[in-house]
C-alpha cells in the first residue's frame, strides 16, 4: 500500500524529516508517536502534499505510484485521505455540498458518474450513524462554529463517505474529551477493513486504547527510532519520551 | 510565487467568452456630440416634441457640468467628441414585427450568449427584451403580457405608444440634473426597456433585458423605467456583454424604478461587460445611475447585482424610502480581477416612518484590481423608527489588489437604528489545501469558496440567474491566492 523510503524533508530550509523508512500493508493500522517537534505533522503534510514542504531525498510509493509526483487533489482522488488536526472553516459552503463535491471528484477519477442525489443522501445518513452526528450538521457551513469534537467527528464522517484506501489521522484525539474520543474511535474502528490502511499520528497513548494499532513507531528528531507492537505505546506511556533521544536507531516495521 | 499561486494565476487568464463581434451592417451616427446630434437621435426615433425638449434641456445642463472625480477609480479623460451616440443594425423598414423578421445573425448572437429569443425562450418562461447597441431588436411575450395589462416594450416604442406614462415618470426618480452621466444619458439615450405593471397584478413571469454592445467606438446609453402600481409585483433581470476591443467603450445607463402602495420590485443584474485584458487594455466604462423610489406605503424594492465585468464600474443602485413602512434592499457581489476597478455600493434614503433597509455587499478583489464599497445611509428628520443593517465583506485574492470601504451615515432622527458591520478576509492556503485534500482541483476549490462567500447575495437571485452567476464567478474570479 505505502512504502516510505529514506524520506528527508525540510520546511523553510530547515530539515525536519531525516530519513524515514516505513512500510504499510493493506489492512494494517500503524501508530506514529513522538514528542512535540519530532516531525509527526510534517510527515502527514508531506504525504498529503501540502505546499511549503520540500522533499530533499527519498521516495514514497503508494499503490505502485510515486506519490510525491502527484498534486494533493490527485492523491486524494487515488484514495489518500488526511484527517486534519485543525479542520478548516469554509463560510457559506454547506457540509453536504463539500461532501458531495469531494465524493464526485473521487468518482470522476474512478470513471464513475456523479452520484445520484437520493443515493448520496442515503449513503451520508448511513455514515453519520457511525459518528453519531445529527442530520442538521449536513446543512451547517463546513466546520463553522463546530466544537472541537464536532470538527473531528466531521473529519471521520468525510472519511466514511469517501472510503479511502489510506487514511492518515493527524492528532485526531487532540482537544477531545473522553466521550468524544470514544465516538471518534468507534467510528474509525468501524472503518477498519482488509483493503484499507490507517496511519494514526498522536502524541498520547490514550487514543491507542480505543483504536488498537498493529504497529507502533516512535518518531524523534525526524527519524523512526523504535518500532514495535501496541506494547511499545504502553512503555512510552510509563516512561515518557525522554529516553528516545538516547535510544539507538530502531528497526523498521 | 508559490506553485499554487502560479497554478491559480494561470486559471485567472480565462478567455472572455462573450468577446466575439457580430458582423452586421449598422447605421451609425458619426462620432461627436452637439445639439444637432441630440435632435437627430430624437428624429430617428420619431419622438414627440416633449421628449426632444427634455433631451435638449438635459444636454444644455450637461454642458455646464464636470466629470465627477470623487470615486476611487482612475482613467484617462474621456473625449466625448470621439464617441458615436447612435448605432443600430440596418433593417428594411420600421423594425421587426415578429422574431421571423429579425436578422438571423442577431438571433445567432443572442443564442451564442445563451439568450435564445426563439421558442425555447418561451419554455424558459422568461420574457426578453434584447438591446443591441442603441436599439431594441426583439421583445418576446409582449402580447401575452398585454392580456394582463402589463406593458413591457422598448422604451422608444413606449415613448410613442404611452407618452402620458413616459412624461409622468421619466426623470421623476433620476432627474436629468442628477449627475454628469445621468444628464448625458438623458440627452442621448437611445433605447432600453419600459415596464408598467397595473394595480393588483402580479407579473406572471420574469422580465428581462439583455444588453449587448457590438459596434466599435459606440457608447451605449440605455434607459430603463419600471413602474409598479399599487399592490403589484414584478421581478426584472438584466444581463450585459460586449465584444473584446482594445479601446475603452462607454456605457452610461440610467435605471428608474417607481413602486406605489404595497408594490414590490425585484431587480437583478448580472453584469459581464468586457473587462479589458490582463494589462488593462480595453474594456467597458460602466457609469450607471440606478435609483428606485418607494413612493407608496409598505412598498419594497430589492436590488441584487453580480458585477464581474467592465474595466471600471461606477454605480450605486439606491432606494428613496418615501412611503411609510417601505423597505429597501441591496445585495451585491462585485468582483474585480487583473486591472479592473470598481467603486460601487448603494444609497438608502429614509424619509418615511418605520422604513427599513438592508445592505449586503461582498467585494472580491484579485490580480491588481481595486474594489471599493461606497454607501450612504441617510435618515431624515421625519423618518421615525428607521432601521438599517449594513454588512460589507471583502475577500482578497493575492497581495497586489485593494479593497476599500467608504460608509457614510447621516442620521437626523434620534429614533433611528443603524448597524454597520465590515470584514476583510483572504482565501487562505489552508482552505484551498483542505478542499484539494478532499479531491477538488484548485479551480473547483476556489469557485466553491468564493460562492460560499457570496451565498447571501446569490440566493437572492432568481434560480436561472443564480446558476449563471455562480458559473460566472467561477470563471472570472479564480485568481492568484496568497
Amino acid at each position: 500500500m505505502l512504502e516510505i523510503k529514506n524520506l528527508h524533508a525540510s520546511v523553510e530550509g530547515k530539515e525536519i524529516l531525516r530519513g524515514i523508512n516505513m512500510t504499510v500493508n493493506p489492512g494494517e493500522v500503524h501508530a506514529i508517536m513522538g514528542p512535540n517537534g519530532a516531525g509527526k505533522s510534517t510527515l502527514s503534510n508531506v504525504l498529503a502534499g501540502r505546499e511549503g514542504y520540500e522533499v530533499t531525498q527519498g521516495e514514497v510509493i503508494y499503490k505502485g505510484e510515486n506519490l510525491l509526483d502527484l498534486e494533493p487533489e490527485e492523491r486524494a482522488q487515488r484514495g489518500v485521505f488526511l484527517a486534519f488536526q485543525y479542520p478548516v472553516e469554509i463560510p457559506g459552503v454547506s457540509n453536504i455540498y463539500l461532501l458531495k463535491a469531494a465524493l464526485n471528484a473521487v468518482r470522476k477519477y474512478q470513471g464513475l458518474d456523479e452520484v445520484d442525489a437520493i443515493d448520496f443522501l442515503n449513503l451520508v445518513r448511513d455514515r453519520m450513524k457511525l459518528v453519531k452526528m445529527d442530520e442538521q450538521f449536513l446543512h451547517r457551513n463546513v466546520n463553522e462554529g463546530f466544537s472541537g469534537g464536532e470538527k473531528k467527528r466531521n473529519e471521520i464522517l468525510q472519511m466514511a463517505v469517501l472510503e479511502p484506501a489510506l487514511a492518515i489521522l493527524d492528532e485526531t484525539d487532540s482537544g477531545l474529551d473522553i466521550d468524544a474520543l470514544r465516538v471518534v474511535a468507534e467510528g474509525v474502528n468501524a472503518l477498519r477493513a482488509e483493503d484499507r490502511s490507517i496511519v494514526m499520528i498522536t502524541h498520547y497513548q490514550r487514543l491507542l486504547d480505543h483504536i488498537v494499532p498493529d504497529f507502533v513507531h516512535v518518531l524523534s528528531e525526524g527519524k523512526i527510532v523504535k518500532s514495535g507492537d501496541k506494547e511499545l505505546a504502553k512503555e512510552l506511556e510509563k516512561s515518557g519520551y525522554s529516553w528516545v533521544h538516547d535510544a539507538p536507531e530502531g528497526q523498521t516495521a | 510565487m508559490t506553485d499554487q499561486s502560479q497554478q491559480l494565476e494561470s486559471i485567472t487568464q480565462k478567455e472572455y467568452k462573450a468577446g466575439f463581434v457580430t458582423d452586421i451592417e449598422a447605421e451609425s451616427l458619426p462620432p461627436g456630440l452637439s445639439e444637432d446630434v441630440v435632435r437627430e437621435i430624437s428624429r430617428i426615433k420619431g419622438e414627440p416634441e416633449f421628449m426632444l425638449e427634455w433631451r435638449l434641456k438635459a444636454y444644455r445642463h450637461w454642458l455646464t457640468m464636470d466629470t465627477p472625480e470623487w470615486a476611487h477609480v482612475h482613467y484617462p479623460e474621456i473625449d466625448y467628441q470621439q464617441i458615436s451616440y447612435y448605432s443600430a443594425p440596418k433593417k428594411k423598414d420600421d423594425g421587426p414585427k415578429s422574431l421571423d423578421e429579425v436578422d438571423p445573425e442577431l438571433l445567432r448572437t443572442y443564442e451564442k450568449l445563451g439568450v435564445p429569443l426563439d421558442e425555447r425562450a418561451r419554455l424558459a418562461g422568461v420574457a426578453v427584451d434584447a438591446v443591441f447597441d442603441s436599439v431594441s431588436v426583439a421583445s418576446t411575450f409582449q402580447d401575452k403580457l398585454a392580456e394582463e395589462g402589463i406593458i413591457f416594450m422598448p422604451i422608444s416604442q413606449a415613448v410613442k405608444e404611452h407618452p402620458e406614462l413616459i412624461e409622468k415618470y421619466l426623470g421623476s426618480v433620476v432627474p436629468y440634473k442628477d449627475n454628469f452621466y445621468a444628464a448625458l444619458n438623458s440627452a442621448v439615450f437611445s433605447d432600453g426597456s419600459f415596464v408598467y405593471i397595473p394595480k393588483g397584478v402580479r407579473c406572471p413571469m420574469e422580465l428581462s433585458t439583455y444588453f449587448r454592445i457590438n459596434a466599435a467606438n459606440t457608447g451605449q446609453f440605455e434607459r430603463t423605467l419600471i413602474v409598479a402600481d399599487d399592490d403589484s409585483y414584478v421581478s426584472y433581470l438584466e444581463g450585459c456583454t460586449a465584444p473584446m476591443r482594445d479601446e475603452n467603450q462607454l456605457h452610461a445607463a440610467v435605471v428608474e424604478l417607481v413602486a406605489m402602495d404595497r408594490a414590490q420590485i425585484k431587480y437583478s443584474t448580472v453584469q459581464n461587460w468586457y473587462p479589458g485584458d490582463e494589462n488593462g487594455k480595453g474594456g467597458i466604462y460602466n457609469f450607471v445611475t440606478k435609483r428606485a423610489a418607494c413612493r407608496g406605503e409598505s412598498s419594497k424594492v430589492s436590488w441584487t447585482q453580480v458585477e464581474t465585468g467592465s474595466a471600471i464600474t461606477w454605480k450605486y443602485p439606491s432606494v428613496v424610502l418615501q412611503g411609510d413602512n417601505s423597505i429597501g434592499e441591496f445585495y451585491s457581489v462585485a468582483v474585480t480581477n487583473n486591472m479592473q476597478q470598481a467603486d460601487t455600493g448603494t444609497k438608502m434614503i429614509h424619509l418615511g416612518k418605520n422604513t427599513s433597509s438592508t445592505i449586503i455587499s461582498k467585494g472580491i478583489s484579485a490580480g491588481r484590481s481595486q474594489n471599493a464599497y461606497r454607501g450612504l445611509v441617510r435618515v431624515g428628520p421625519n423618518a421615525e423608527n428607521a432601521r438599517n443593517y449594513t454588512e460589507c465583506d471583502s475577500l482578497l485574492m493575492g497581495d497586489k489588489c485593494g479593497a476599500h470601504t467608504f460608509p457614510y451615515i447621516e442620521v437626523k432622527n434620534p429614533t433611528a437604528k443603524v448597524e454597520h458591520e465590515a470584514s476583510t478576509s483572504k482565501i487562505s492556503e489552508d482552505q484551498l489545501f483542505y478542499c484539494k485534500q478532499r479531491g477538488l482541483d484548485a479551480e473547483d476549490a476556489v469557485s466553491m469558496i468564493v460562492n460560499g462567500f457570496c451565498k447571501q447575495v446569490i440566493r437572492e437571485l432568481p434560480m436561472e440567474f443564480a446558476v449563471e452567476a455562480q458559473n460566472l464567478l467561477g470563471l472570472s474570479l479564480e485568481g492568484s491566492v496568497g
